[in-house]
């Protein structure tokens, strides 16, 4: 395999990114004119398009890059060179039949899997195509495993899992049972951010060690003691979501004490965010540099948002209100997206290394600081409607939304900006990567030319 | 780090993580768990066809455009249910439903109004940061 294959992903990733934040300023302009354009584009389609879409982004770059890196950079001779691009076919032809799915109507899913549940299959065949040969090249080559590709497997197999989890309501024991159906759905969707936060993080140490030149990162205690503690978490730390359904306490009472041990990841944080500031290796990859911090930052202030309302008490007043969506953009933007980004950029100075990113330094400013007040402007809807819910009476729903007039054209003003930014960031990876596969075709051609000559 | 080691606590974490949901998902929450009929089972079909969840939130979950619709069967009734259906409201757009329909989303909400509440307004805080919450059905 040329590189094609691994560039085709991380291609249509950044469609999926320019079209799901398109859908996702639709979806917000709803809250600033609810009766205006609701048959065009109505927020029970808009949301579900907005949310695949962009959760479609993050699974195509993690897997792109985690090709690229398998086959450019470790030169690991894949299992098979033919089942990336069954992967490929897979995702992309599932991918037009849910858009085109969605269009007529069919939304039999739930939250973030709202398309019909047979389409899932074709995606749960794609990850199991990936695991197969990503397990069985590294079995053959790789002796000693360094983190990042433990965590990969781990997010691979562990998607499979949840996926196939989410869809256990299809099964009429717990369809019926309301309070265990509602639970395992989203202690799935939980763990399912889990996974790919697995193939995610994993790129970010897999780039911080090629940036340092150091492998110590991906090989010490400390790292696995993280990659386990992250494992714990993904398997049992879902249920902050679900504090407030009527389960079992003791279904409760874990998920309290496991979401508790996040505290150690945060206190390592800031120990070594204090560390990396002197680190001298920054100008060799300055864009992909660049985003490891920002994501370092937004993983900082995402956190301590998550073990806030880690907390029951605390929880109890911010479920159910946009500070959710404060804490579920702000982690998929800030922290993924950021990561996605530092691969992304990483890869383009690889393919092209003249490659200057002068021109979009002041877009990712723009990026941070639009992010910054997109996030604190949800927080502010959320701390209003918790607001309305626990200490006022006879106020109504709607005249809570009016109230909040001001913040949704804030919320809408401060993502168009976040679109303008990320638009503008990722044109110039979608030239390289797109010219670097016409460049591969040509190569290929020539070579066949050659052989038939 | 060793690979025999890195084995080992990933098989005791899996050994706890299959314990863990086999408990959860034989779980029920109280001696007679809140069953669905066919009637609430068609009306959950309606829901979700219909994505009434991408706007309305149950147990706080769900889309914020809308309010949350867990209690709505006792704090208002059928008729208004059925009403706010046939006309839509704000963003809400209007149901073409049959009655039958109608009847089916009513008897699904009238099934998760018996679950419990959201807001849990009875509710106690500890100090310690933990809320017991109310049940339905407590005494
Ligand atoms: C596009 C968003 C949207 C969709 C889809 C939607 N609703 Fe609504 N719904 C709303 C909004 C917004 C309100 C509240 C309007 C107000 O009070 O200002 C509402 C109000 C209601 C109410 C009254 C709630 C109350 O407290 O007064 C009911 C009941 C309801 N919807 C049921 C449904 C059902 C059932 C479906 C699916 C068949 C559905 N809605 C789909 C947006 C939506
Ligand atoms: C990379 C960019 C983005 C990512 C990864 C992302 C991700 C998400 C996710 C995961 C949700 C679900 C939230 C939940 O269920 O709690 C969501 C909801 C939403 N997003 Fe985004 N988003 C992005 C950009 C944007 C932008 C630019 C806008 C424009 C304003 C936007 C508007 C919305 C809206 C309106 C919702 C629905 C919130 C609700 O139900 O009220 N998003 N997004």
């Amino acid at each position: 395999m040329k590189n094609k294959t691994a560039l085709t992903f991380l291609v249509f990733a950044l469609v999926t990114l320019a079209l799901g934040i398109l859908f996702g300023l639709l979806a917000s302009l709803q809250y600033i004119f609810p009766t205006f354009i609701k048959s065009v584009i109505p927020f029970s389609k808009m949301r579900p398009f907005h949310v695949t879409t962009v959760i479609s982004w993050i699974i195509l770059a993690a897997t792109g890059s985690i090709y690229f890196y398998m086959v450019k950079e470790e030169k690991l001779s894949l299992f098979s060179f033919k089942l990336p691009k069954a992967h490929l076919l897979l995702f992309l032809a599932t991918g037009v039949t849910i858009y085109f799915s969605f269009m007529l109507g069919y939304t039999e899913g739930r939250e973030y899997l709202s398309f019909s549940p047979i389409l899932t299959i074709p995606v749960l065949l794609g990850w199991i195509l990936f695991g197969l040969n990503y397990f069985k090249t590294l079995r053959k080559s790789v002796k000693n495993w360094p983190v990042y590709y433990w965590m990969w497997g781990t997010g691979i197999v562990f998607m499979v899992y949840h996926l196939c989890e989410a869809h256990f309501w299809l099964i009429p024991s717990f369809k019926e049972h309301f309070v265990k159906d509602i639970a395992v759905q989203w202690k799935s969707y939980g763990s399912f951010v889990g996974s790919w936060n697995m193939l995610v993080y994993g790129i970010s140490i897999y780039i911080m060690c090629k940036i340092k030149g150091d492998e110590k990162l991906a090989r010490g205690k400390k790292a696995f003691f993280f990659y386990f503690l992250g494992l714990t978490n993904l398997m049992f730390g879902w249920a902050h979501h679900t504090y407030i359904i009527p389960m079992q306490p003791w279904i409760r009472y874990v998920a309290y004490g496991i979401s508790m041990t996040e505290w150690i990841i945060l206190a390592h944080i800031i120990y070594s965010w204090k560390q990396s500031l002197s680190i001298q290796k920054q100008e060799e990859y300055p864009i992909a540099y660049k985003f490891l911090v920002v994501a370092d930052l937004w993983v900082f202030l995402n956190l301590i948002l998550a073990l806030v309302f880690s907390i029951p008490a605390i929880n109890f007043f911010t479920h159910g209100t946009h500070i959710t969506v404060a804490h579920s953009m702000g982690t998929t933007i800030g922290i993924n997206t950021s990561i996605l980004f530092a691969s992304l950029f990483f890869i383009a100075s690889k393919l092209k290394p003249d490659f200057t990113f002068k021109k979009i330094k002041q877009y990712v400013t723009l990026y941070n600081v639009s992010l910054l007040l997109f996030w604190v402007v949800l927080l502010m809807a959320g701390i209003k409607k918790s607001h309305w819910m626990y200490f006022t009476k006879n106020v109504l729903f709607s005249e809570m939304q009016e109230s909040l007039f001001y913040v949704y054209i804030a919320f809408f003003s401060f993502g168009l900006l976040l679109v303008i930014s990320i638009l503008r960031i990722i044109t110039p990876l979608f030239f390289v990567f797109i010219k670097n596969i016409y460049q591969n075709r040509v190569m290929i051609k020539d070579e066949e030319k050659q052989a038939v000559l | 780090m060793n690979i025999r080691k890195n084995i080992a606590v990933i098989g005791v974490l899996i050994t706890f993580f299959c314990f863990y949901n086999f408990l959860i998902y034989t779980s029920k929450e109280k001696e007679t768990p809140v069953k669905l009929s066919k009637k609430a089972i068609k009306g959950q079909k309606i829901w979700q066809d219909n994505n009434c969840w991408s706007c309305h939130q149950v147990y706080g979950l769900g889309g914020y455009l809308g309010p949350d619709l867990t209690n709505i069967y006792s704090t208002k009734d059928s008729n208004y249910i059925k009403a706010m259906l046939n006309s839509g409201i704000q963003s809400m757009p209007k149901f073409s439903f049959t009655e039958e329909d109608k009847e089916a989303i009513v008897a699904y909400l009238k099934t998760i109004d018996s679950t419990g509440y959201y807001p849990n307004y009875e509710a106690i805080i500890k100090p310690n940061g933990w809320v017991e919450l109310k049940y339905k059905d407590e005494k």
